[in-house]
């Protein structure tokens, strides 16, 4: 039983540290997407949704190529990624990037942009109306994303089982544990880690749904 | 849309074939196909860990004819009653090879040691050398032997213990020690109870015993037993 609560301990906390390392990145590029018109918009937009419909093996592969001990990233730095809970992150947050740019874009696009011009016209400089105008309007909608991607990166599997192995108590995440119970027929095993990803599945979604829904109430 | 159905049931109907299945050991993938292609039979191979493969048939995949890299996942089965028993034979032995400096290693990459043969032979191994308590938290289990065999030829592990005819199938790694007192290694055939092309199993199993299949297995680093 300890061993269940280190495992859901250890991937809710993997989770959560994913979701909020492509927080900062993802408003950026959803705000970018949302708000300007630039060169090649439309081959960054495709390249972000990849993800999303690339097998998640293969953009496990590409990920251990690029971060391998010998790979172009993995090489330059000073500590290994492959088979570590780095990995695992990594491939969490590669994987849930595209859902939270997503809703994030969205909820940026629904702010009224004439309120950023009267704020601006008042004075307040770009990164003020950012904060003050555009941010706090945009809000419930990135909460969501970002639960969204949160509970993608609870269920990650095909590109962390690639990247990081299944570690025992090192990055063994509940998906991961699953699979492994099963492999190696511990049925009962699987089915008690299955009823806590269910549930912590659904609370992300649930509480994203309510998120979204207190917006367009609001709007 | 009656059209889009049939054309659903077409592709449903495509999945059956009369080719010979195989499931047979990762470590096989080599020596097994290069055999199949000497016996003219037309086979269909699916390479996996032992253990993977003794839970897909136990749970009904279509196969004829099942090779183990050990002994206990052939027994697994034969309880459960999924293989013809009169048709089992041991056909190969191994040995186990290390490749890297398992003392110095910060990574040691083996097939997972609590499933997989490679990795239960290469546990036992440690254990009778009094090594196991001291490496174990350093160990990366993976899928199967090659995948073990793969991390370390990637860099991404820093040692590994495979089998000999794994590491003999690599260009990059070399083979620090050949294992030959470790456990004993034993591949059993058998054909699955319940197969589709029963005759053509037994014919192939017939096959892999052959003064031909022998020199293929030798070449290839296995010990064939008679």
């Amino acid at each position: 039983m300890s061993d269940d609560w280190q495992i859901v301990w250890f991937t809710v906390r993997v989770a959560a540290m994913a979701a909020l390392l492509i927080l900062p990145p993802g408003l950026a590029m959803a705000w970018l997407l949302a708000r300007y018109r630039w060169r090649g918009k439309s081959i960054v937009e495709t390249i972000v949704a990849l993800p999303l419909v690339m097998p998640p093996v293969a953009t496990g592969l590409i990920l251990l190529h690029l971060f391998g001990r010998r790979g172009a990233i993995g090489s330059l730095l000073p500590f290994d990624i492959v088979f570590t809970w780095r990995a695992v992150v990594l491939a969490m947050m590669v994987m849930s990037f595209p859902l939270l740019v997503r809703a994030a874009r969205v909820a940026f696009e629904e702010v009224e942009p004439r309120l950023e011009q009267i704020a601006r016209t008042l004075g307040a400089s770009n990164a003020r109306v950012f904060a003050t105008i555009t941010l706090p309007l945009a809000a419930r909608g990135i909460a969501g994303g970002l639960l969204l991607a949160f509970a993608r990166a609870l269920g990650e599997f095909g590109a962390t089982i690639l990247v990081a192995g299944n570690i025992p108590g090192r990055t063994s995440t509940l998906s991961l544990s699953i699979y492994h119970s099963v492999q190696l027929g511990r049925d009962g095993e699987a089915f008690r880690l299955l009823l806590y990803s269910v549930a912590a599945a659904f609370a992300a979604v649930w509480l994203a749904e309510f998120m979204a829904g207190r917006s367009r109430a609001r709007g | 849309m009656p059209r889009l159905l049939l054309l659903a049931l077409l592709l449903l109907s495509c999945t059956r074939t009369s080719e010979l299945r195989v499931f047979a050991a990762a470590s096989l993938a080599d020596a097994l196909t290069e055999v199949a292609a000497a016996s003219g039979e037309k086979v269909v191979f699916n390479f996996g860990a032992s253990s993977t493969l003794a839970r897909q048939i136990d749970a009904g995949a279509p196969a004829d004819l099942f090779v183990s890299a050990d002994e206990g996942w052939m027994d697994w089965l034969a309880e459960r009653r999924r293989i013809d028993p009169a048709t089992r034979v041991a056909i190969l032995s191994n040995r186990l090879a290390i490749i890297g400096d398992l003392r110095s290693a910060r990574s040691i990459a083996l097939a997972d040691p609590a499933a997989v043969p490679a990795g239960i032979y290469a546990r036992i191994y440690l254990e009778q050398e009094g090594l196991w308590d001291e490496l174990s938290p350093r160990i990366i289990p993976t899928d199967n032997v090659r995948a073990a065999l793969h991390a370390v030829e990637s860099g991404n592990a820093d040692a590994a213990i495979v089998y000999v005819t794994d590491a003999a199938t690599s260009r990059t790694v070399r083979i620090t020690t050949v294992v030959e007192d470790g456990p004993p290694i034993s591949y059993p055939a058998a054909v699955v109870h319940g197969a589709e092309q029963p005759d053509a199993a037994k014919r192939f199993l017939a096959a892999l015993r052959s003064e031909a299949a022998a020199a293929i297995f030798r070449r290839h680093g296995f010990i064939v037993r008679s």
